[in-house]
C-alpha cells in the first residue's frame, strides 16, 4: 500500500466511521425532545423514562462522536496539509461556524444529560432544543465544507493560486444546499429506522408493551417522515450534479457513450474495458429526464471525458445502486406504516401487524447503509480530485512516510471502540421496563 | 492593531481557556490514577463528578484552536501538521481513548473490576495527552521546525524528540495536574477530602516549579530565541513578577486554605505563563520561518472570522456561564 493510498484509507475509514456517530447526533436529541415534550404535556411517565433512556444511549454515542470529530478536524492537516493551506483561507469559514455549532451542542449536553434534578423541566428540554438545532447546524456547517469541494466557489485562479477570496460565496456554493438537505434527511431517517428497529424486535418478543410501542411510534414518525421526502432531496441533488459534475453523473449512471433521451439504469455491472454496462436493467428515457427533466436532453457519457478525469467507475455506480435501493425500499416501507397508522391509530393498533414489526426490524440498518454508500458515491465519484477541477488528490498528501502505521493504528482503535460501544447499548436495550421508573434511572448519572 | 495579530490574540486566548478548562480536566485524570489511601474510592468520584457534565465542552476549546488556526494561517497548520505528524497523531489516540473511557466508565457495569479497567485506560490517557499537546508546543516554539520554499527540510522527528520539547511536555503534565488539584479542593467543599487535595495541589506547585526551572534551562540550547524573548524583552520583567506573584499567591492561600482565592491565584499563574510564551514567540507563528503576516488569510477571511468569533462568543459566554452555574455551584 503507498502512502496515498494509505493516506486516502485512513481518511474513509475516519469518516465511514465518525458519520454513524455524527448523524445519531444530529437526529437522536430530535427524538429525545419530542419524548420530553410528550411526558411534559401528559405527565404520562413512560415518555419521561423513554427520553432518559435514549439520553443514556445518546451519551455514549456522542461521546465516541465528538473524539472522533476531533481526530478528523486534524486530520485534514495530518493527511492533507497542501489541502488546508490551499483551502483554509477560503473555506474555513464553515468550519469555525461549526466550532460554535458544535460548542453549542457540548454545553447543552452536558445540561441535559447531567441535570434532570438540577434545572427545572421546561429549561431541561429547552436545553434538549439547543441540543438539537445545534447538533444539526454541525452537520450542515461541515457538509457545506465538503460540497465545496464539489462544486469549489468563492475564488479565481491565477497561475495556480487562489485570488480574490470571497468566503461567503464559497459558502453559497451550488452544491451547498442540496447536499446539506440530503445529508440532514439521511441523519434523521437512518437513526429513526435503526430506533424503531430495535423496538420493533422488542416488541416481538414483548408484545403490547406500552415503552417501546410509544418509542417506536416517535422514531418512526421521524424516520419515516425523513424517508418520505429523502426521494425528493436525492432528485434536487442528481440534477445539481449533472451541471456541477457532469462526469460524476456518468459514473453514478454507468453512461459510457454520449446518449441522447439517456436510460436510466437499475443495477448492472459497469465493464471499464469494453466501456459499457452490463445486466442493468433500463428505463428508457427517464435518465434524460431525471437530469434535465426533458425526455430528449443528451446526457454526456464518461468516454467524452478524459481518461485522467474519471473516478473509479464500478465502485461509483454500485454504491450508487446500492443508496437509491435503500433509500427506495425505506420510503416503501414508511408509506406502508403511515397507511396502517391512517387506518388504526388507537392503542397504537396500527403496530399490531406481525409483518409490518418484522419488516422494520430487516429494513433497520438500511438508512445506515444508504449513507455509508451514499459518501462513497460523493467522494470517490470526486476522484481523482480533491478540490473539483482544480486540485488532484495526490497533489495535497503530506509527504510523511510510513502513513500505513497510522491507517492500521485508527483501525483497530475504531473496530476496539465500535465493539464496546455496540456491547454497552446492547446492554441498555436489554432491559425492556414494564412500568414507569419514575427518577430512579438518572439517579446514579446525575450523582 | 492589525488584524491578523487581533486573531492571533483570540487564538492564543482560546488556547489559555483550553489549558484552564480542559486541561484541568486531564489533570483530574491524573489524580484518578494517584487516587490513594483510605478515601481512594470518594476521590475518584469527587474527580468524575467535576469532570462528567463539562469536559465535552471544555474539550471544544481545542478545537478552536485548530479551526482558528487553519482559517486564519493555512500555510503554518499545513507546516505545523506536516512536521509534528507523528506527536499529534498520538496526541490524538491519547484524546479518543481519554474521553471514551470516561464515559464508558460512567455507563458500563458498576462492578469493581470493571470500573478500574476503563479507570487505568482513562488515567494514563490523561497522562500521555498533556505530554504530547505540551511536546507539540515545545517543538513549535524550539525554532527546529525549518521551511524553505514551502518545504519542509526539518524532517519528522528532530523538532520534537528533543529534551526541550519533551520537558515542555512534562511542564504541561504538571501544570495540568496542579490546577485540578487546586479546583478540585473547592468542588471537595469541606472535609478530609479536601484535604488530600490541598497536599496534593502542594506538591504540584512545588514540581511545576521545579519543572518551570529546567525548561527555561533547557529553552537555552532548545529554544533560544524564545528564550531570548523571556529574558531580555521589556515587558519581560513585569510579567516575570506577576508570575511570581501568583505563583507565591497560589501557595500562602493553600496553605491558608483560602481555596477559592488559591483558585484564581492558580488560573492566572498558568495563563500568565502562556501569555509569556506567546509574547516571546511573537510575531512567529512558527519559529523562525512562519511568520504571522505572512502567514495570514486575505483581509476579508480575517474579517469574516473575526465577525463570527465575535457572534459565537456572544453566544457562548452565557451558555457556558449557564452550565457551570447548573454544576459548579452548590
Amino acid at each position: 500500500m503507498d502512502d496515498l493510498l494509505a493516506a486516502r484509507s485512513q481518511m474513509a475509514m475516519s469518516l465511514a466511521f465518525h458519520i454513524v456517530f455524527a448523524a445519531i447526533g444530529i437526529a437522536m436529541p430530535l427524538l429525545m425532545i419530542i419524548a420530553e415534550w410528550k411526558w411534559l404535556r401528559s405527565k404520562d411517565e413512560i415518555y419521561l423514562t423513554l427520553a432518559q433512556r435514549w439520553a443514556k444511549g445518546t451519551a455514549i454515542l456522542f461521546a465516541v462522536g465528538a473524539v472522533s470529530g476531533t481526530v478528523l478536524s486534524f486530520e485534514l492537516g495530518l493527511l492533507w496539509p497542501h489541502f488546508m493551506g490551499y483551502a483554509g483561507a477560503i473555506i474555513g469559514m464553515p468550519f469555525s461556524l461549526e466550532g460554535f455549532a458544535f460548542f453549542t451542542e457540548a454545553i447543552f449536553l452536558g445540561i441535559y444529560l447531567y441535570g434532570w434534578k438540577r434545572v427545572p423541566p421546561r429549561a431541561h428540554l429547552f436545553a434538549g432544543v439547543m441540543v438539537a438545532i445545534s447538533g444539526a447546524l454541525s452537520g450542515i456547517f461541515v457538509v457545506i465544507a465538503n460540497a465545496w469541494m464539489n462544486a469549489p466557489t468563492g475564488f479565481r485562479l491565477v497561475e495556480g493560486k487562489p485570488v480574490d477570496i470571497d468566503p461567503i460565496a464559497a459558502m453559497m456554493n451550488p452544491a451547498a444546499l442540496p447536499q446539506t438537505i440530503h445529508m440532514t434527511l439521511a441523519a434523521y431517517a437512518a437513526t429513526g429506522f435503526v430506533v424503531a428497529g430495535i423496538h420493533a424486535f422488542m416488541l416481538r418478543r414483548d408484545p403490547e408493551n406500552r415503552f417501546h410501542q410509544a418509542a417506536l411510534a416517535i422514531a418512526l414518525t421521524v424516520g419515516g417522515v425523513s424517508a418520505i421526502l429523502q426521494p425528493l432531496s436525492g432528485d434536487f441533488l442528481a440534477k445539481r450534479v449533472a451541471v456541477t459534475q457532469p462526469v460524476k453523473l456518468a459514473a453514478f449512471e454507468g453512461q459510457f457513450q454520449t446518449q441522447q433521451s439517456a436510460p436510466l439504469r437499475i443495477g448492472g455491472v459497469p465493464d471499464e474495458n469494453a466501456r459499457v454496462t452490463r445486466y442493468a436493467i433500463e428505463v428508457p428515457y427517464a435518465l434524460s429526464i431525471l437530469a434535465y427533466g426533458d425526455p430528449n436532453a443528451t446526457v454526456k457519457g464518461l468516454n467524452d471525458f478524459p481518461a485522467d478525469q474519471h473516478p473509479p467507475i464500478a465502485i461509483v455506480h454500485i454504491a450508487f445502486q446500492i443508496m437509491v435501493a435503500c433509500g427506495v425500499a425505506m420510503m416503501l416501507v414508511a408509506l406502508w406504516a403511515a397507511w396502517r397508522y391512517l387506518r388504526g391509530r388507537r392503542d397504537y393498533r396500527w403496530l399490531n401487524s406481525k409483518w409490518l414489526l418484522r419488516t422494520l426490524i430487516a429494513a433497520a440498518p438500511l438508512g445506515f447503509i444508504a449513507i455509508e454508500t451514499g459518501w462513497v458515491v460523493t467522494e470517490v465519484g470526486r476522484q481523482p480530485w480533491i478540490i473539483y477541477g482544480v486540485m488532484r488528490t495526490h497533489e495535497a498528501v503530506t509527504p510523511m512516510p510510513g502513513l500505513i502505521v497510522p491507517f492500521l493504528t485508527f483501525t483497530v482503535l475504531y473496530i476496539f471502540l465500535a465493539l464496546v460501544t455496540v456491547w454497552l447499548l446492547l446492554r441498555q436495550v436489554a432491559a425492556s421496563p414494564k412500568d414507569p421508573e419514575p427518577q430512579t434511572q438518572e439517579s446514579r448519572v446525575a450523582a | 492593531m492589525p488584524l491578523e495579530t487581533i486573531i492571533a490574540g483570540v487564538m492564543v486566548a482560546a488556547l489559555v481557556l483550553y489549558a484552564l478548562l480542559g486541561g484541568a480536566d486531564y489533570g483530574g485524570g491524573v489524580w484518578d490514577l494517584f487516587a490513594f489511601g483510605p478515601r481512594a474510592r470518594d476521590q475518584r468520584a469527587l474527580i468524575a463528578h467535576a469532570i462528567g457534565p463539562v469536559w465535552e465542552a471544555n474539550h471544544v476549546w481545542l478545537i478552536l484552536v485548530v479551526v482558528i488556526l487553519f482559517t486564519a494561517f493555512p500555510p503554518a497548520f499545513a507546516v505545523i501538521a506536516t512536521s509534528l505528524h507523528i506527536p499529534i497523531t498520538l496526541l490524538l489516540i491519547g484524546i479518543v481513548l481519554r474521553g471514551t473511557a470516561f464515559t464508558f466508565r460512567t455507563y458500563d457495569v458498576q462492578r469493581d473490576e470493571v470500573q478500574r479497567r476503563w479507570s487505568l485506560v482513562f488515567s494514563i490517557a490523561s497522562i500521555i495527552t498533556p505530554i504530547l499537546l505540551g511536546t507539540t508546543l515545545g517543538a513549535i516554539a524550539s525554532g527546529d521546525i525549518r521551511v524553505e520554499n514551502g518545504l519542509l527540510t526539518s524532517g519528522f522527528l528532530k523538532p520534537w524528540l528533543a529534551p526541550f520539547p519533551l520537558a515542555v511536555g512534562f511542564f504541561a503534565l504538571a501544570l495540568f495536574a496542579f490546577l485540578a488539584a487546586v479546583y478540585l479542593t473547592v468542588e471537595a467543599q469541606a472535609g478530609q477530602l479536601q484535604e488530600d487535595f490541598r497536599l496534593r495541589a502542594l506538591a504540584a506547585g512545588v514540581v511545576v516549579g521545579l519543572l518551570a526551572l529546567i525548561v527555561f534551562v533547557l529553552a537555552g540550547s532548545g529554544a533560544p530565541t524564545v528564550r531570548a524573548g523571556i529574558s531580555r524583552s521589556s515587558w519581560a520583567l513585569g510579567l516575570h513578577i506577576l508570575t511570581a506573584i501568583s505563583a507565591i499567591s497560589t501557595f500562602v492561600t493553600l496553605l491558608r486554605k483560602r481555596y477559592r482565592a488559591a483558585r484564581v491565584f492558580a488560573a492566572a499563574q498558568v495563563t500568565l505563563i502562556l501569555l509569556g510564551w506567546a509574547f516571546a514567540q511573537f510575531p512567529y507563528l512558527v519559529e523562525p520561518d512562519i511568520h504571522i503576516t505572512f502567514a495570514a488569510a486575505p483581509k476579508i477571511t480575517l474579517q469574516l472570522l473575526l465577525a463570527a468569533l465575535v457572534a459565537g462568543a456572544l453566544l457562548l459566554f452565557p451558555s457556558y456561564y449557564y452550565l457551570f452555574r447548573i454544576f459548579k455551584t452548590e
